[in-house]
């Protein structure tokens, strides 16, 4: 009934620095001079402290699942193309956790703790997301 | 000592069910029917004084600017006031307890609480575009109920060992307790198997552990305690209620074994109440899917973190069990008309404890009843209330 697809970002000012370097391969979150804790998604407040004293940092693109579903059923495009796909609440080893996807990893051998890195993956010619792989170094 | 200021002395509500031959105003009109009918000594439609509206979808699904002024008009009240309450999957729960405030307030003796939804007028994919540029640009794209709740099940599974047939066995039993039930949407009992074998939604959840969509309306009315005996000799008191919020993004949770917001809005519920939840007798709660039951019996504080599977397994929440959970047949088997759900509950819990559930009537002991739902953005929002027919409660 429709060609729209729902699953592109709307990036902004704020966010661009973000959707910039997943294009050259780098997985950014935010640290907080003040508290020294790192957030994500990036904001221009730490959300611990509320110092504006933030800086991008580049993650390590490690982590583990810590909880995740099989989608089998979502009637909005493109998603209800991609199912069965996996959603998935990946923890990074520093700390933040990211809602993101996992892919090539068979459903029956996914759990949570499961060690993944990152992938960086085009989804259109402007945008680029970050979804996770297993990570066969960590096993 | 209960809070008691407010008493509910009419409820009633519609067949819930896919009513495509009734309006949004027809199901609300016949829900305000029915609860004027149930006050024992009589109501006259014209002694309610002001009116709150609940509906979740309205901006959404063809209530757009409308506000809370078709209602009155719809149920031959024109002019009085009435304000619409959209609070997401508790806007029923949060309208009545506004009401209930809007009492004990002293503005109005004489309030009208109704819930109205029209769910399947529209089919899920206009459902899901109507909300598709809602969302955060960064985390929820594509994101459906079912994938709101799924990641909680799979981390208790993890942690606690809870299974897919303590899952299930949620599902049957509110079948069961809804094929007791005439005003629920699916009146049919089903089986373990049943709900293990229906295709699956979203992983650990399968067709069986998910309600339906379902039109339907609920209604109730509420007086001041003075009052109450001059509508009934068998009021029901409002005991105390809360509510809670909570970050509207699940990568923002600090749990993924509990519904933060209904710990917290129980605890508010509970103090103001004077009670705990050892006190409360039966309870609805919001059984969307079956993990959130299991969630809500735990952070209810019926159970320990992690027993709500192991309890739900054994019968402890049947309608014979220690603590029976929803007596009605729940969102599983009663319906979800998002707006009228809270208010269905509360009718519930007022035919629990003035001894009118019939076949599903449980032991009042205590003489306190809980009802519960939890939704929005990430289970962000929660609304708890308790009920009681206790005038000497302590
Ligand atoms: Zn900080």
């Amino acid at each position: 009934m429709t060609t729209a697809r729902f699953d592109l970002p709307s990036t902004d000012q704020e966010t661009q620095p973000f959707w910039d370097a997943l294009k050259e391969g780098k997985f950014l979150i935010r640290h907080c001079n003040a508290c020294g804790r790192d957030h994500y998604y990036p904001r221009p407040f730490c959300p611990t402290c509320w110092s504006d004293d933030v800086e991008w940092k580049q993650a390590s693109g490690r982590g583990t699942i810590y909880t995740y579903s099989v989608v089998h059923v979502n009637d909005l495009p493109p998603f209800h193309e991609r199912v069965p796909y996996v959603a998935a609440i990946v923890e990074l080893e520093e700390g933040p956790r990211v809602m993101t996807n996992i892919e090539g990893v068979p459903f029956d051998e996914l759990r949570a703790d499961l060690p993944v890195v990152v992938e960086f993956k085009a989804i259109s010619d402007d945008v680029t997301i970050p979804v996770f792989l297993r990570n066969s170094a960590d096993r | 000592m209960s809070w008691n200021k407010v008493a509910v002395v009419g409820a009633g509500l519609i067949k819930m069910g896919e009513l495509f031959d009734q309006s949004y105003e027809q199901m609300a009109s016949g829900a305000f029917e029915a609860a004027v009918a149930s006050v024992d000594k009589g109501f006259e439609p014209n002694q309610v004084e002001a009116a709150f509206v609940a509906t979740q979808r309205g901006t959404l699904w063809g209530q757009e600017g409308i506000g809370g002024n078709t209602i009155p008009t719809a149920i031959g009240l024109a002019g009085i006031p009435c304000t619409r309450i959209e609070n997401a999957c508790p806007s029923g729960s949060d309208a009545f307890r506004v009401g209930a405030m809007a009492v004990a307030s002293g503005v109005h003796d004489v309030v009208l609480v109704i819930g109205v939804e029209k769910m399947r007028d529209k089919s899920s994919e206009e459902g899901l575009l109507s909300r598709a540029a809602a969302g955060h640009p960064i985390f929820t794209r594509g994101e459906t109920a079912p994938v709101l709740f799924a990641p909680f099940a799979t981390r208790h599974m993890y942690e606690f060992g809870t299974t897919r047939e303590m899952l299930a066995s949620v599902a049957v039993k509110n079948h069961y307790n809804g094929a007791r039930d005439p005003y629920a949407h699916f009146q049919n009992e089903i089986t373990v198997d049943d709900v293990l074998k229906s295709p699956s939604v979203c992983h650990p959840l399968h067709l069986l552990d998910c309600c339906p969509q379902t039109d339907g309306a609920a209604a109730v009315l509420l007086v001041s305690a003075e009052r109450a005996r001059e509508f009934t000799d068998k009021p029901v008191y409002v005991a105390g209620f809360g509510v809670a919020t909570d970050h509207p993004y699940l990568h923002e949770k600090d749990s993924f074994t509990e519904i933060k917001v209904t710990r917290m809005a129980s605890q508010r519920a509970y103090a103001m109440a004077g009670v705990g939840p050892g006190d409360i007798d039966c309870a609805e709660v919001h059984d969307c899917f079956t993990i959130t039951e299991i969630l809500d019996i735990e952070d209810l504080g019926f159970f320990e973190k992690g027993d709500g599977g192991r309890a739900s397994l054994e019968g402890e929440t049947s309608l014979t069990g220690r603590i029976p959970v929803n007596t009605s047949g729940g969102l599983l088997a009663k319906g979800h008309p998002i707006g009228a759900t809270g208010v269905a509950q509360i009718t519930e819990c007022w035919w629990q404890l003035r001894g009118e559930a019939a076949e599903r009537q449980v032991e009042t002991r205590n003489g306190y009843a809980l009802q519960h739902n939890a939704g929005g953005r990430g289970s962000g929002v929660a609304v708890v209330n308790i009920l009681t027919n206790r005038t000497d409660a302590p």
